[in-house]
């Protein structure tokens, strides 16, 4: 029992030291912390690999929490980069002027409904009276009757408050809407409850929800660039004050050539 | 007398190593209330718990953070739950107490119990998949599946192990003599189980259900994924009181677990303290169930 109580404290202190060791080796790389918007997160992630192949003295980690997450902990400095998938809110700017907002790509949010439903397009009026509970039934959208399930994302989801500062004006979002946490719980929804609507990312359009055209623009990278689609928002990454050194570098990277290459692959919106 | 001493030694020992282990449970059960509860300090104090427990109006962007309606929720899927789950786990622990042969309810009792060891994800998708397409159908205004029916029937399942296994031990603790007597004076069986195995058994069913109740509160994925997560108070759409169950509603649970990730400042701190009503109402009913379980086994 002695003995093996004693192998179990070597091992674990070998394992402690060894730990210690390692991050001694790694004291030449320099560490860039990248937190906020889960929208942005797997384009930073994808941005970050191409970065540290061309650098490989930078380690970037990224990780989530959500768009004012990012604000707050740029303002901070928890953090050297805050991730927004939405504009930064002028309380956020009051609360921190020393931060600066640099905007890596867009997105274009999506209206998708049920895919049997006869609806193929609608106005941003349209939109926001739906969203806000004043249009119930489809006959008053261009549909056949049929009651309107309005499918919406949490508060505090970057998708949202975009969506809300785009679409909504002043109105609120109906609270009887049905509610789900993700862009892809929300798709799921969409695709399994007939006469629902929703919002959601560009990335997350399939063939499960039908996109409905807004003021005559379907949702396509091309109406995006013309002007045509209305409902676009900028993907930001925010720092507390000027950036330098490493993260100015790849800050400059992702808005060169090769990083709105990655951009586009990943499907978002190039700048 | 040295061996004496060595053995009083390894008692001393062990009595401190047995004293801590038990002290640590206590001291993590409290730690977490402290430190939630130090962390919803923020929002009582900016809010005010009464506000805060009284308010149904739920919408972090204008600053309302009232919770009543997420009180009111958890409760009425809670309601559900029992009033569906509980007939069905009382049947079933009387037919494996009393009737069925050993070598059923050998076959009948796991497959119970493995239903407790199913993850709650997995009853959550079985939800959206199954029972929310099933309550659509029924003809209401407003009923898009999502909502307290489909919730209850998922909730209803998962307590079936907790309120089945407890409520048929409860059963089997009964005296045989009460039993024998019973049907030495001529009762039939079913008039056994009903006038005297059950009604001795009682407090054991009711802390069964107790126990059940408190596991259905707590429950959060597999809630999310059925119940809609609307922060509104359930009410009916119909003239039929009962339409009420086809209300979306959210849990306190869900109202934690949907917004976490995304909140800050007083949003945070009141989601902390959505965390601290929640615990307080679990802690009230395992009390009682642990009050009514002594109570029952003399």
């Amino acid at each position: 029992m002695k003995k093996r109580i004693a192998g179990f404290v070597t091992l674990s202190a070998a394992v402690l030291f060894t730990g210690a060791c390692g991050e001694q080796g790694a004291d030449e790389t320099v560490e860039i912390t990248v937190v906020g918007s889960t929208t942005v997160q797997p384009l930073a992630e994808c941005l970050g690999e191409a970065w540290e192949a061309i650098d490989p003295g930078v380690l970037i980690t990224v990780s989530g929490g959500g768009s004012s997450v990012g604000v707050n902990s740029a303002s901070e400095q928890t953090a050297d980069i805050g991730m927004a998938s939405r504009e930064i809110k002028d309380s956020e700017i009051q609360n921190c002027p020393e931060i600066v907002v640099h905007t890596i790509a867009r997105d274009g949010i999506a209206i998708v409904v049920h895919p049997d439903l006869a609806v193929d397009g609608i106005t941003m009026e349209q939109a926001r009276k739906i969203f806000a509970g004043e249009i119930t039934d489809w006959s008053e959208a261009g549909g056949t009757p049929g009651t309107i399930f309005v499918v919406v994302r949490e508060e505090g989801s970057g998708t949202r408050a975009a969506f809300e500062e785009i679409v909504m004006e002043d109105d609120i979002i109906i609270d009887s809407a049905i509610l789900q946490p993700s862009n892809g719980a929300v798709r799921t929804s969409v695709a399994s409850t007939p006469g629902s609507i929703a919002f959601i990312s560009f990335g997350y359009l399939d063939s499960t929800t039908k996109p409905v055209a807004v003021n005559g623009a379907l949702p396509t990278t091309e109406n995006v660039n013309s002007g045509a689609y209305p409902i676009v928002r900028p993907l930001n990454m925010v720092t507390f004050g000027e950036p330098e050194g490493a993260v100015a570098d790849w800050l400059e990277f992702i808005k060169g050539e090769d990083g709105q290459a990655v951009v586009a692959a990943e499907g978002y919106l190039p700048l | 007398m040295t061996f004496g001493t060595k053995r009083d030694c390894t008692q001393k020992i062990m009595r401190t190593v047995l004293l801590v282990s038990a002290l640590t449970s206590v001291l993590i059960v409290v730690l977490i209330f402290v430190f939630t509860a130090g962390r919803a300090a923020p929002a009582f104090h900016e809010i005010g718990i009464w506000k805060m427990v009284s308010d149904t109006t739920w919408r972090p962007g204008s600053g309302e953070f009232g919770i009543l309606a997420m009180i009111a929720g958890s409760g009425i899927v809670t309601l559900g739950a029992v009033l569906l789950g509980v007939p069905l786990a009382l049947g079933s622990a009387v037919f494996l107490a009393e009737i069925a042969p050993e070598w059923i309810a050998g076959a009948v009792r796991p497959s119970i119990e493995l239903l407790a060891g199913i993850p709650s994800v997995v009853y959550g998708l079985f939800g959206m998949a199954v029972i929310v397409p099933m309550v659509r159908t029924i003809p209401a205004p407003g009923n898009a599946g999502y909502g307290v029916l489909s919730a209850s029937v998922v909730l209803a399942v998962m307590i079936l192990p907790t309120v089945t296994s407890i409520s048929e031990l409860a059963i089997r603790s009964v005296p045989a003599g009460y039993r024998e007597g019973s049907l030495a004076l001529g009762a039939t069986k079913w008039e056994t189980v009903r006038r005297v195995l059950i009604p001795a058994a009682k407090p054991g069913i009711v802390s069964a259900v107790i126990l059940g109740l408190g596991r259905a509160l707590g429950e959060t994925v597999a809630m999310i994924m059925v119940i809609g997560n609307s922060a509104i108070l359930p009410a009916a759409s119909t003239g039929n009181p009962l339409s009420i169950f086809l209300s979306r509603a959210r849990t306190l649970t869900g109202n934690i677990a949907v917004e976490i990730s995304y909140a800050t400042g007083v949003h945070e701190s009141a989601l902390f303290a959505t965390g601290v009503v929640l615990f307080v109402l679990i802690m009230l009913i395992n009390s009682s169930a642990a009050l009514l379980l002594k109570k029952g086994v003399r």
